[in-house]
């Protein structure tokens, strides 16, 4: 048999988990943990003291209904992107810190640690959930749709989500979490050199998630192709849920891949097989490989749809037509294409030889072409366009210029002489945060000032925006531009101490970068909180408070369980202006009983038992790894067994909340 | 959808359907499993690219020609076969209506499928027994993936045609039960056809 590593203690009951597994002497992971425990027992307390268990779960925990759980992925997005960034901040401190010979704050045990969560918990429980929430939300409105084609499987996908974001929010104070950089590449994962349950958290996490992605891929991918309202074909489709459906065919395509890859890194870990093992005939670059074949695709998982935000808040606060729509379709489509074709340039180093390089170095260049196609559609939509400066659009602005910069550092990447000097610098981490931040984070940010005051009915606060917008701009270029040039003198990713003491001002000017950053953050929970609290002031009783022109726009806000009383019919792209266009009239009577799911409590048990048995593995706590899963084997057959899963809304519930919107409207006309 | 989709504009434009498209349930199940059966058959794509990755790299232990029994897969093979050409049986009694005919099928076919796994568990615990398990070689890694994975499948296959015997048994040939026949219809012939490719690449083409 392969070597299995060094003996591990293990007892029956608790497996590998020992008492001293709790890092009790760090402090700082103590002070997060009394942090949490005590922010966590305060919210424990409100919604008992409110008595709010019993509306959490019958109308959210247990919802089937696409908009409440898009808006849970974003607050599951929400509360993650605070834990990564507490990692980034922490990163920032100890490089700007381990000058002349000192070590810093942070021990290698610890700082190796804190890399790795960052980019996993960034990519997979902040990009994926927020990207994953706002199609949910908008998709089906944008297509005229009540619902998703598979309600249940869309509420389980998103409880897998936040069973994956618990693992690992777990290993934070159970034991450790994996050190060996976000994509945890063998031989270091492999279980000679990381014998402890690191990895093992960093698979079953990613697992757990990775079972919700893909359900949740094929839930939207299938209701964009079958759910559309009469009239709408695929020509018709708003951007956004061209981009939705492209993304969703890369999640189908490529998540299997992730699932299979760690599957086999597991096999190796737990059974002594030999896949990536230096051993026996065992490959540690065919692992590369494999990742790469998910990890480049889901970068474009990433970014369509945040392409798709810009699309619509253009052409809205813009006042007309997307600019080439068929032009804009068709270099989604080719990026989607192309995407599968580029993975090896991760690792030009890897010495495939020129022939192949120089395919693979084209291929990812040639994806700069439709991008840069949608780059000048925007261009051209705001070209005499009446652009109306809100928070959306500045967002879209900020994005093209930040964008544009990332992506010409990234064909400067593409280039296989010149990545050999760049291969793992920090000039590459400068380029990928300069593309994620700029294209995808700032795209949510738009998403989310653009659709906030159709999911809740009241808009954003304009002040706080604009000072969260300008911290976030400016810090971007002040943390990332010195990491360009130092990347560019060589300087390697991932470093925790430093010789070189003329290197130390620009990690200073990284860190105030970070700072400003932290400030922007700071700016937009504030945001939230004052708009929350001025909800009154704020409050949108049209339904269609930027003048848009898709279909979520022409229901209410926030719309109804069943979205539209009346299903609409589609002319053109700009489904909702052609009907204002038109004389559109709401129908006011006649309204007939309308057929919805039901909600379920299956979905957040599964993903429970799923989290038990992901816990249970980690620890090789085989009697509960057992018993978790013959539950959960269970308890999805004992579902099956559940014929009773949709109702009908009676008439008069659709009539009275009908009525309710025409007096909404009657008196935003008064006012207007 | 019954209703006729009205897609050119008409003059004054009719913005709602004389009559709501009507999606009853289940009306998008058999797409949606479509789609689930080609993310898992991207599964055993990348298992199958493993295998011919490491399927050469022996690790100085045993190969193919030392390992397999060409005749045993042959029968293992003919099991799987029969049993996709009696799930066909069972599924054109459901046509039929005959619940009937549709349990006495299924039952055959679960026979065949419990007589494959059982085959494949014997082969398994040969090659364990003869020292030839999963982590002799970086080939017997990828092997008894692929082989294992594919077995996992049926055995996933039996334990959901279990309970959908017991769900036809309770509430008959509904139009939900027909749609869950058919789903695990095109399960068990896909697994059928993943079961060639191993049996051609991995059996077949190792013996060459």
């Amino acid at each position: 048999m392969a070597i299995t590593g060094q003996e591990i203690e293990s007892s029956f009951l608790f497996g590998r988990l020992t008492l001293d597994k709790f890092p009790l002497d760090v402090p700082i992971v103590v002070g997060t943990f009394a942090v949490v425990a005590v922010g966590g027992a305060a919210l424990v307390a409100v919604v008992t003291y409110f008595r709010l268990w019993g509306y959490l779960w019958r109308d959210w925990l247990t919802s089937v209904d696409h908009k409440k759980i898009g808006i849970m992925y974003m607050i599951l997005g929400m509360v993650m992107f605070l834990r990564g960034f507490a990692d980034a901040i922490m990163m920032r401190l100890q490089q700007v810190w381990a000058f002349n010979g000192s070590e810093g704050y942070l021990n290698a045990h610890h700082y190796d640690q804190i890399f790795t969560a960052h980019g996993t918990i960034m990519i997979f429980f902040v990009a994926m959930p927020f990207i994953t929430g706002l199609m949910n939300f908008v998709v089906p409105l944008q297509i005229g749709a009540r619902d998703v084609s598979f309600p249940f499987l869309n509420n389980f996908s998103f409880w897998m989500t936040v069973g994956g974001a618990v693992l690992v929010m777990i290993s934070l104070f159970v034991g450790e979490f994996a050190m060996t950089g976000w994509l945890a590449f063998p031989p270091l994962s492999g279980i000679v050199a990381s014998p402890t349950e690191g990895v093992d958290y960093y698979i079953w996490g990613l697992q757990i998630a990775g079972v919700g992605t893909t359900l949740s891929g094929i839930n939207l991918l299938v209701t964009i192709l079958k759910m559309r309202c009469p009239g709408m074909t695929l020509m018709r489709m708003p951007v956004f849920t061209w981009t939705a459906l492209c993304t969703n065919v890369l999640i189908v395509a490529t998540f299997p891949v992730l699932t299979a890859t760690l599957v086999l890194l597991a096999l190796d870990r737990y059974l002594g097989m030999n896949f990536f093992t230096n051993d026996l005939g065992g490959n540690p670059m065919l692992y590369v490989n494999l990742i790469w074949i998910w990890g480049h695709p889901e970068v474009y998982i990433l970014v369509l749809p945040a392409f798709g935000i810009f699309s619509e808040v253009t052409a809205t606060f813009c006042g007309k037509r997307l600019f080439g729509y068929n032009s804009m379709v068709y270099a989604t489509i080719c990026i989607t294409i192309l995407s599968y074709l580029v993975w090896l340039h991760h690792f030009f180093t890897m010495g495939s030889g020129p022939s192949v390089n120089s395919f693979f170095g084209i291929a990812t260049m040639i994806i700069s072409i439709p991008t840069g196609a949608k780059v000048f559609n925007w261009l051209f939509t705001m070209y005499r366009g009446r652009i109306r400066f809100e928070l959306p659009m500045m967002w879209t602005v900020a994005f093209m210029l930040t964008f544009c910069i990332g992506g010409m550092t990234g064909v400067m990447l593409a280039v296989p002489p010149a990545d050999f000097v760049l291969h793992n610098s920090l000039f590459l981490v400068a380029h990928f945060h300069n593309v994620i931040i700029g294209g995808v984070v700032y795209g949510v940010f738009a998403g989310i000032n653009y659709w906030w005051p159709k999911a809740f009915g009241f808009r954003l606060n304009e002040f706080w925006g604009r000072v969260s917008f300008w911290c976030w701009v400016v810090g971007f270029w002040v943390a990332f531009m010195p990491l360009y040039i130092v990347g560019l003198m060589g300087v390697t990713r991932r470093l925790r101490t430093f010789d070189d003491p003329s290197l130390q001002v620009y990690f200073a000017i990284a860190a105030l970068g970070a700072l400003l950053i932290a400030a922007g953050i700071g700016a937009m929970l504030m945001q939230f909180y004052v708009s929350i609290r001025d909800r009154d002031q704020l409050r949108d009783t049209t339904g269609d408070i930027w003048g848009g022109r898709t279909l979520e726009w022409s229901t209410s806000s926030p719309p109804p369980d069943y979205n539209f009383a009346v299903t609409p019919v589609v002319y053109d792209v700009d489904a909702w202006q052609d009907m204002k266009e038109h004389g559109y009239q709401r129908p006011l009577s006649d309204f007939k009983p309308i057929h919805m799911p039901r909600n379920t409590g299956a979905g957040i048990i599964l993903a429970g038992i799923s989290t038990a048995l992901g816990f249970a593995l980690v620890w090789h706590i085989w009697w509960l790894a057992a018993v978790s899963f013959l539950a959960l084997i269970l308890g999805a057959i004992l579902h099956t067994f559940n014929y009773n899963r949709d109702f009908h809304i009676p008439a008069a519930t659709v009539t009275a909340t009908e009525d309710a919107r025409s007096r909404a409207l009657g008196q935003a006309g008064q006012t207007a | 959808m019954s209703t006729p989709i009205i897609t050119e504009p008409t003059d004054p434009r009719v913005f709602h359907p004389e009559e709501e498209p009507h999606h009853p349930e289940g009306h998008s199940t058999p797409l949606g499993f479509w789609i689930y059966l080609m993310s898992d058959c991207l599964i055993f794509a990348t298992l199958f690219g493993t295998f011919a990755v490491l399927g050469q790299r022996y690790g100085g232990g045993p190969g193919p020609k030392e390992l397999f029994d060409l005749w045993l897969i042959a029968l293992n093979t003919a099991m799987l076969l029969f049993s996709s050409i009696t799930y066909g049986f069972a599924m054109l009694a459901m046509h039929r209506g005959d619940q009937k005919e549709v349990m006495k099928w299924l039952g055959i076919t679960a026979g065949f499928g419990l007589a494959f796994l059982a085959i494949e568990l014997y082969e398994f615990n040969h090659l364990i027994h003869i020292g030839a398990g999963p982590g002799r070689s970086a080939f017997l890694s990828a092997f008894f993936t692929l082989v294992g994975t594919h077995g996992l499948h049926v055995t996933f296959g039996l334990i959901w045609m279990a309970a959908l015997v017991l769900q036809v048994r309770k509430h008959g040939l509904t139009s939900a039960n027909q749609r869950r026949l058919e789903c695990l219809s095109m399960f068990w012939h896909f697994l059928d056809v993943i079961w060639i490719g191993v049996f051609t690449f991995v059996y077949l083409m190792g013996m060459i």
